[in-house]
């Protein structure tokens, strides 16, 4: 894909190229979502995070997840921007849905939420797992935690977690702490070692474990600490954006109105932290937050302003770009001071944190090194959270003319003299032996 | 030469109607000049089968390569083309073309070009290269007659004429559309030698001159100059040996090597390698012991003195011996004098490319040559060659030394490598020449002997018999004269059989540009397969403008030249460690190759395929070299885990690694399903004559693209990374 838009002479970025297929690269977070239910009670029973959604301008089209009628797209044109699935125990859509249609609605660029709970069929797990999640095989089994469960009167297994064990990251959970833990209940998954994409944003504690709580362990459990993932997102290369949770009550608003005691603590919240962690994330999955673009990429040599086809070595050239962050409404200029540019030919022969003018312009400047060949600017920003930045402009790099050498060097004046005094002798010499007799 | 004396006995006998009036003398002259004209033509239209069979086309692989830098040279200028870097090949590292070619060929056909349309002739460059090569083999022809009446008589030059312009090892490399650099390169070869012989024989500065400057073209247009710069100080110094130093050989030599040492240099891709490179050394070493020589032969001629002179000698050896020999070893020791490069020693030592350097011995024309090549390449002159050579030494000159050095020299090089005999053959045919004319004008002495001179029989008989009235003859044999007629007559049989031997060869087996085949289909009719086109045209309209292919090697300048895409590695095979990497590429599992591609932004691949054709020189026939070539850089890749046994197969038999590495695959994807011969199982290869050992073979990393009519060549995509993975 990355090699799909060929007018390359202006490539500036592969990524909002991708993203026309699915929002306006100008305003990329998505408007109408296609939320599957298993029945319409699921509408009522998470209203409020239906309505947090709605209230932020998303266009919620809710279908049960069997109805004939469902269609992703439509001639060929998607009808959505996003997908959520509040449907685990589904066996096979209706209409024409199924999971590769799904996969190619993610794989061309859309978003997607999925919850599963203790009920999660297989073809939930189909999906989870071909986004690099492997939910625990045992289908009776639940992340059981006797250290940090919820501290409640009528449960007792401890299958009710009070997660508090969040991933590092302003850019997925926002700014704001959450102060309060968050409630889970339902199975756990690990996360597919091979898929570098993949992130866990809630992880279950360290005694935690994933079995069958109504029988006893007979064999030790597969899936044990912080290896669990209870929450995970996928960031996928096109920067389709994946929320994959193991609970879908989670976003119930029984949870959302709960209080929460952490077992062992003494701190009873008055509200779990439920809110505030699916909204957050659901702002980052439907680029709310972190979604970055990059525009005008220029290089020049320095003191010109044109763009040259091709460099000779050791020219001095200027490198700019412009980097803006989508707000949810309008786009910002993007700060940072880690923003790197890469002359590259095999491997990087200059690397260079560029500098910024706090406008979205970054900018630097460097010497062409002294090999030829063709190299390319690339710019590989992957920060935890954002739109991975990945641009490439190929420009080859020539060595000298034959007419660009210094000419009459210092140092070889003896040999000018040389030469010089040469040529004088011998035509002195053939004088004096042609004539001197 | 049949064709050549038949038009002559049918011109001479209308000259001699027309000018019986001309003295012998005249009517000498004018025969020469049109038998000369006659084999000038001759040389030329010989070449042109290529054409009729197919089409005004380059052919090969270094052609294209050729081609495409004439081109841009006629297009952009010379300072553009001296100052080229190709972003186009060796991707990622480039050419730079400029300084690594020998522009001579290009030089030349864009002076040709420019002149043609200087007169008016709007023609087009690719004409214009097609036929560089004929144009060139047609004057080697008249280079040839001077060097053979230099080295002989008139008569063996006319003879050496018609011998090389229709011998097959030199139309090998010169049909039309051979655009490549020998073809002008043996031209220039002879010239330098002949001026040199000249020289020598002659002691004058401007036949020496004239050979230093045989010598830049020479350089400017084939590496195989080397052979020059070796011989002639060889030459030099077996006449040092054998006390035949004179003065004339002094100024001869001197002149020439700084000369055109001087003009060597000014190639770029030449510069300080001569008189850097231990390949050269040979030349300056001969070069400073004609000085020892010159001043011993001076101090001998002061002191007079037989016995002082002696130990001077002794001394003056020892001294000039032993500074030679430390300053070659300092030189060699500091890294001044670079070592010999691989080629040349692989030259001297026929076994030393197989086991050091695969990526010489992977070509086909660098292997030893077969002795049924060598009957293919000379036919009568093969047997020609030693009675010549028996001539040369009844009759020794300096001129005929030197003949008999490169005649044998060359035959050395023509059997270690087969395209050598390129090089041998204006020798072979000097020689050869040689006898033929000699022992020709000896027997028709002898039919002439007893009666007038008649104007029957042939008409170099007569030529040559009329050349020289000399000749001491014996009277005692019986039947001489009737013995000298049917030997006569055996010579022009054998003759006339050279004659159908070479055009047949000519019209059979070197005109074909091989990248177009042809094949005689099941009723006799000829079929083409334009598969190669196909794909670089596809390749040329389908593919982004900066797309990168990847392909073996032998592909390269195709590509780029027709299909004016990126190409990883071609045919300059400067960088081993890049096409090792290719072929470490093509001899991994799909997903290993993955990350290689995916490191040198390989967009597609390219394979050629002969299994539906049979197109034996396709990539599993070559396969075993790119694992040896990727296995010399990257011992990861082990020769034995692609063969059973140590044999080589593809079928249900094959080592596993071989039925799963990505030549495999991309060579037989799909072809599982393909029934090519009536009577066998589907997934039957022609070319190898099996039926192939992994018919299922899915593709997780490429998707085919393109697969041309045949299956000749096919191209598959590299797919972009996983999404979600």
């Amino acid at each position: 894909m990355s090699r799909a838009p060929a007018l390359l002479p202006l490539l500036s970025f592969l990524l909002l190229t991708i993203l026309c297929n699915a929002f306006s690269p100008e305003n990329p977070t998505d408007r109408r979502v296609l939320v599957l239910l298993d029945d319409f009670s699921i509408k009522s029973s998470h209203s409020l995070y239906f309505q947090s959604l709605q209230t932020r301008g998303y266009d919620l089209d809710f279908k049960l997840a069997d109805d004939p009628k469902i269609a992703l797209q439509r001639y060929g044109q998607y009808l959505y921007d996003a997908l959520i699935l509040f449907s685990p125990s589904i066996d096979s859509f209706g209409g024409s849905l199924n999971a590769a249609a799904i996969l190619d609605f993610v794989d061309s660029g859309h978003d997607l939420i999925l919850a599963a709970d203790a009920s999660a069929s297989d073809l939930i797990r189909e999906i989870a797992t071909e986004c690099g999640v492997d939910f625990d095989e045992d289908q009776a089994a639940m992340v059981i935690d006797h250290t940090s469960f919820a501290v409640s009167d009528t449960e007792g297994d401890h299958t009710l977690i009070a997660g508090d064990n969040f991933i590092q990251s302003d850019v997925i959970l926002g700014r704001e702490k959450i102060k309060a833990p968050v409630l889970f209940k339902g199975i756990g998954h690990s996360v597919n070692p091979a898929n570098s994409l993949v992130l866990k944003i809630l992880s279950a504690s360290p005694s935690a474990y994933s079995a069958n709580p109504r029988s006893k362990l007979s064999t030790p459990p597969t899936l044990t600490g912080s290896a669990i993932s209870l929450v995970s997102v996928v960031q996928a290369r096109n920067n389709a954006r994946i929320l994959i949770s193991g609970s879908l009550s989670m976003f119930s608003n029984r949870f959302f109105r709960s209080g929460v005691q952490k077992a062992g603590s003494t701190i009873n919240h008055e509200r779990s932290g439920n809110e505030q962690f699916v909204t957050e994330i659901s702002k980052w999955v439907f680029h709310e937050r972190g979604h970055l673009k990059a525009v005008n990429v220029r290089h020049h040599k320095v003191g010109e302003t044109d763009e040259p086809s091709m460099y000779r070595i050791n020219d001095e050239l200027e490198y700019s770009l412009e980097i803006y962050e989508w707000s949810g409404t309008s786009w910002e200029p993007y700060v940072a001071d880690d923003v790197q540019v890469q002359f590259y030919m095999m491997s990087p022969y200059v690397l260079k944190t560029m500098s910024t003018d706090q406008k979205g312009v970054y900018y630097t400047s460097f010497k062409v090194p002294d090999v030829y060949g063709v190299f390319q600017f690339k710019v590989e920003y992957e920060k935890l959270g954002v739109t991975s930045l990945s641009l490439a402009k190929q420009i080859p790099v020539r060595p000298f003319r034959h007419n660009e050498y210094e000419r009459f060097i210092t140092a070889a004046f003896p040999y000018y003299g040389a030469s010089f005094s040469m040529m004088g002798g011998f035509f002195i010499f053939s004088l004096v032996y042609l004539y001197h007799k | 030469m049949e064709k050549a004396t038949d038009l002559l006995s049918s011109s001479q006998s209308l000259f001699s109607l027309k000018s019986l009036k001309l003295k012998t003398k005249q009517q000498e002259l004018l025969l020469r000049i049109s038998i000369l004209g006659l084999v000038y033509i001759l040389a030329f239209i010989t070449r042109l089968f290529s054409v009729l069979r197919y089409e005004s086309m380059i052919h090969e692989f270094d052609p294209y390569f050729n081609y495409r830098t004439t081109l841009f040279l006629t297009q952009k200028g010379f300072y553009e083309f001296w100052n080229w870097f190709d972003s186009e090949s060796w991707y990622p590292l480039g050419r730079i073309i400029g300084g690594t070619l020998y522009p001579g060929l290009m030089v030349t056909a864009a002076f040709i070009y420019w002149t043609l349309r200087f007169l008016r002739f709007a023609v087009h460059i690719r004409e214009v290269c097609v036929l560089t090569a004929p144009f060139f083999a047609s004057n080697t022809t008249l280079v040839a007659y001077f060097f053979g009446k230099e080295l002989w008589d008139s008569g063996a030059g006319l003879v050496a004429a018609a011998l090389i312009a229709i011998c097959p090892g030199y139309i090998s490399r010169s049909v039309a559309g051979s655009y490549d650099n020998e073809g002008v390169a043996i031209f220039a070869l002879l010239l330098t030698f002949y001026l040199f012989v000249k020289a020598v024989k002659t002691g004058s500065l401007a036949w020496s001159l004239a050979s230093a400057f045989g010598y830049f073209y020479m350089v400017s247009a084939w590496g195989g100059y080397i052979f020059i710069i070796n011989l002639i100080p060889l030459y030099v110094l077996v006449l040092l040996v054998v006390g035949r130093y004179s003065m004339r050989l002094y100024v001869a030599y001197n002149c020439m090597y700084i000369l055109g040492m001087l003009l060597a240099m000014q190639i770029r891709f030449v510069g300080f390698q001569h008189v850097q490179s231990g390949e050269h050394m040979a030349a300056m070493g001969v070069f400073f012991l004609m000085q020892v020589f010159y001043f011993l032969d001076w101090v001998k001629h002061l002191l007079n003195d037989q016995k002082l002179f002696q130990a001077f000698l002794r001394i003056t050896l020892t001294c000039a011996i032993s500074v030679g020999a430390i300053a070659l070893g300092v030189g060699t020791a500091s890294g001044y004098i670079s070592p010999w490069t691989g080629r040349f020693y692989s030259l001297l030592d026929p076994t030393y490319a197989k086991d050091h350097i695969p990526i010489i011995a992977s070509v086909s024309e660098h292997q030893p040559t077969a002795w049924s090549s060598f009957m293919f390449d000379f036919h009568i002159l093969l047997i020609l060659f030693p009675a010549g050579l028996y001539f040369c030494f009844k009759r020794l000159s300096d001129a005929t030394i030197f003949i008999v050095m490169y005649g044998l020299t060359s035959m050395y090089f023509a059997g270690v490598m087969v395209r050598l005999i390129l090089v041998a053959t204006p020798a072979v045919c000097l020689i050869s020449a040689i006898a033929v004319s000699a022992t020709i004008k000896n027997l028709s002495q002898l039919v002439r002997t007893k009666t007038k001179p008649t104007q029957g029989g042939s008409g170099k008989g007569t030529t040559s018999a009329k050349a020289s009235s000399k000749g001491a003859l014996d009277h005692s044999l019986p039947y001489q004269r009737n013995g000298a007629i049917a030997l006569l007559v055996g010579a022009f049989y054998l003759l006339t059989r050279y004659a159908i031997h070479c055009t047949w060869v000519t019209s059979e087996a070197y005109s074909s540009p091989s990248i177009v085949l042809a094949a005689r289909g099941a009723h006799g009719n000829r079929v083409i397969f334009d598969d190669y086109r196909e794909a670089y045209f596809w390749l040329r309209q389908n593919t982004p403008q900066d797309a990168k292919v990847m392909s073996w090697w032998d592909y390269g300048y195709q590509i780029t030249a027709m299909g004016n895409r990126t190409v990883i590695v071609d045919n300059n095979t400067w960088n081993n460690t890049h096409i090792a990497t290719v072929g470490r590429a093509m001899s991994s599992y799909e997903d290993e190759a993955y990350e290689i591609m995916r490191s040198l932004d390989v967009d597609y691949v390219l394979v050629v395929f002969g299994g539906v054709t049979g197109y034996s020189s396709d990539d599993i026939n070559k396969f075993l070299w790119m694992v040896r070539i990727g296995g010399g850089v990257f011992p990861v890749i082990k020769e034995p885990d692609y063969l059973v046994n140590g044999e080589y197969r593809v079928d249900k038999g094959a080592a596993p690694k071989m039925l799963n590495c990505l030549m495999y695959k991309l060579s037989y994807y799909r072809f599982g399903e393909l029934t090519t011969e009536y009577g066998q199982p589907p997934g039957y290869d022609r070319a190898r004559g099996v039926e192939i050992g992994n018919k299922d073979i899915k593709l997780e990393y490429l998707e085919e693209a393109f697969t041309t009519s045949n299956w000749i060549v096919r191209i598959y995509k590299v797919k972009p990374p996983k999404n979600r993975w």
